[in-house]
């Protein structure tokens, strides 16, 4: 059995049992799962957290979830000590947290195998979300792996090669012929409509429990410590949210020293509403239409926005926005120091991280963990009219009339 | 009878008419307001429609016309 025992009002403080719902009847605002924190004070320890499996499923017991798990592989993923980008931008204690490397190359994976175990566990036959490319790929893998029924529905204009990587998965797939606007709209009638568990509608208080695993892990790999700074991307502002949650619960249940984490989130200039509503100083997330190649994070109306910039008040950080020209830049500059290939999201963690350092809001001297959550394979668009090969024949003498003996 | 759980988002012009009251009067609409934060500038509204379903999505179709953004409660469906 989980630690879970409620769903509780993040507004309000009203509480609701366990079960697939994720308003508040009388307020409307978000419900989170709520746990015994003195009973997983007393079964955890960083001794069983070490001998758990090495996935996201190490946490457990900071999970809401019953009976077996929807596990195909996510989580542990790598944290990079970033010398050659850390030199780059001035700073000595640099990391990334490589979050691409997981099964459908995303961060997705660690919401959704909690969000499908749940749907498992309430007895849905068919599982739905709406989704730009990512959780749509990873909901669909899921619900192959958990012999459920997948329907998943993407904008009309997603990119070929996101379509393809959920299409292997052999889900319902369905494109919507519309705006960005007309796809919310639908299926917020079809979450009312069908009784689907709907990944991000009334399984969210759950599915949002999973980014929490990136926080655990970036802690337990730093040697149980909190980083000074995180830098992360925004786009509903569930992940953000959910990273400060889970280094507060560490802190807690007595795993790490009290935390002192700044956290800042980034945005693409061309989907920034919680930046703006930070850099107004005002409270209100005003929403706005999307226009960014940033498409994985472009979430115009975010529904932890609120909560997301709550968060980077509360814990002395902050909020920057960068253009897509700066989105590519910050894609290069982590593939050519570090080597690893992020999706525009990544773009704009780096990017952002380069102004934040320039800024001086980052100092030289601060542990700083930036994550990579999708990786760059699924928005090869964005850089492929850049790529210039040598072309050759094939003998020694073509190739020295370019690069010399 | 159908329920649509929604926030409209008023641009400043539109904050002193009376859009919701109209609503309710021109498409036998049931409003019921749960949630809201109003100032000179800006203002939304998180609220309840009761309705039959054609009745809703028209009235939906007139509130957007007049410049009203309308979004579902819990914010944006659609994710990366």
């Amino acid at each position: 059995m989980s630690y879970a025992i409620a769903l509780r009002c993040r507004k309000c403080g009203r509480e609701y049992p366990l079960e697939p719902i994720n308003l508040c009847d009388f307020c409307f605002s978000p419900l989170e799962v709520s746990y015994d924190y003195k009973s997983i004070a007393k079964a955890v320890s960083r001794e069983k957290i070490i001998k758990g499996p090495p996935s996201m499923w190490r946490y457990r017991d900071l999970l809401p979830v019953d009976g077996a798990v929807v596990d195909i592989g996510t989580g542990f993923t790598p944290l990079v000590k970033a010398d050659n980008l850390g030199q780059e931008l001035g700073l000595d204690r640099l990391y990334i947290k490589n979050d691409c490397l997981n099964p459908t190359y995303s961060f997705k994976d660690r919401v959704v195998s909690v969000a499908i175990t749940k749907a498992r566990e309430f007895g849905f036959d068919t599982v739905a979300c709406a989704s730009t490319g990512n959780l749509a790929a990873s909901v669909a893998a899921h619900a192959a792996k958990a012999n459920i029924k997948s329907y998943v529905f993407v904008p009309f204009d997603v990119e070929p090669g996101k379509l393809t990587g959920i299409a292997i998965y052999n889900p319902v797939l369905v494109t919507v012929e519309g705006s960005y606007d007309d796809v919310n709209h639908l299926c917020s009638q079809l979450a009312q409509r069908y009784n689907w568990g709907f990944i991000n509608i009334n399984l969210r208080p759950y599915y949002a429990e999973g980014s929490k695993t990136l926080g655990y892990e970036v802690a337990e790999q730093l040697g149980w410590l909190a980083p000074d700074c995180v830098v992360a991307p925004a786009a509903s502002g569930l992940l953000f949210t959910r990273i400060w949650k889970s280094l507060d619960e560490l802190s807690m249940l007595g795993l790490i020293q009290p935390v002192n984490t700044h956290m800042y989130l980034t945005q693409a200039a061309g989907c920034s509403p919680i930046v703006n509503a930070f850099q107004a100083g005002i409270l209100q997330v005003h929403p706005v239409r999307p226009n960014t190649i940033a498409k994985s994070i472009a979430v115009g109306n975010p529904a932890d926005g609120y909560y997301a910039l709550r968060v980077a008040r509360q814990s002395g950080g902050g909020a920057c926005a960068v253009t897509d020209e700066e989105v590519v830049e910050g894609m290069k500059l982590l593939a050519e120091t570090e080597g690893i290939f992020a999706e525009t999201a990544g773009g704009v963690v780096i990017a952002g991280l380069k102004k934040l350092v320039s800024s001086g809001l980052i100092k030289k001297s601060e542990l700083t963990v930036a994550f990579i959550t999708g990786a760059g394979l699924k928005t090869q668009e964005v850089i492929a009219q850049g790529v210039h090969p040598f072309v050759i024949q094939p003998n020694l003498e073509a190739f020295e009339e370019i690069f010399g003996k | 009878m159908v329920k649509r759980r929604v926030k409209f988002t008023f641009p400043p012009e539109l904050i002193k008419e009376p859009i919701i009251y109209k609503l309710g009067q021109r498409f036998k609409v049931i409003t019921n307001i749960r949630r809201a934060d109003i100032n000179g500038d800006k203002g939304w509204v998180v609220l309840e429609l009761e309705g039959k379903g054609e009745d809703i999505e028209r009235g939906i179709a007139w509130v957007t016309g007049k410049g009203v953004r309308v979004d579902p409660a819990i914010g944006d469906i659609v994710e990366g």
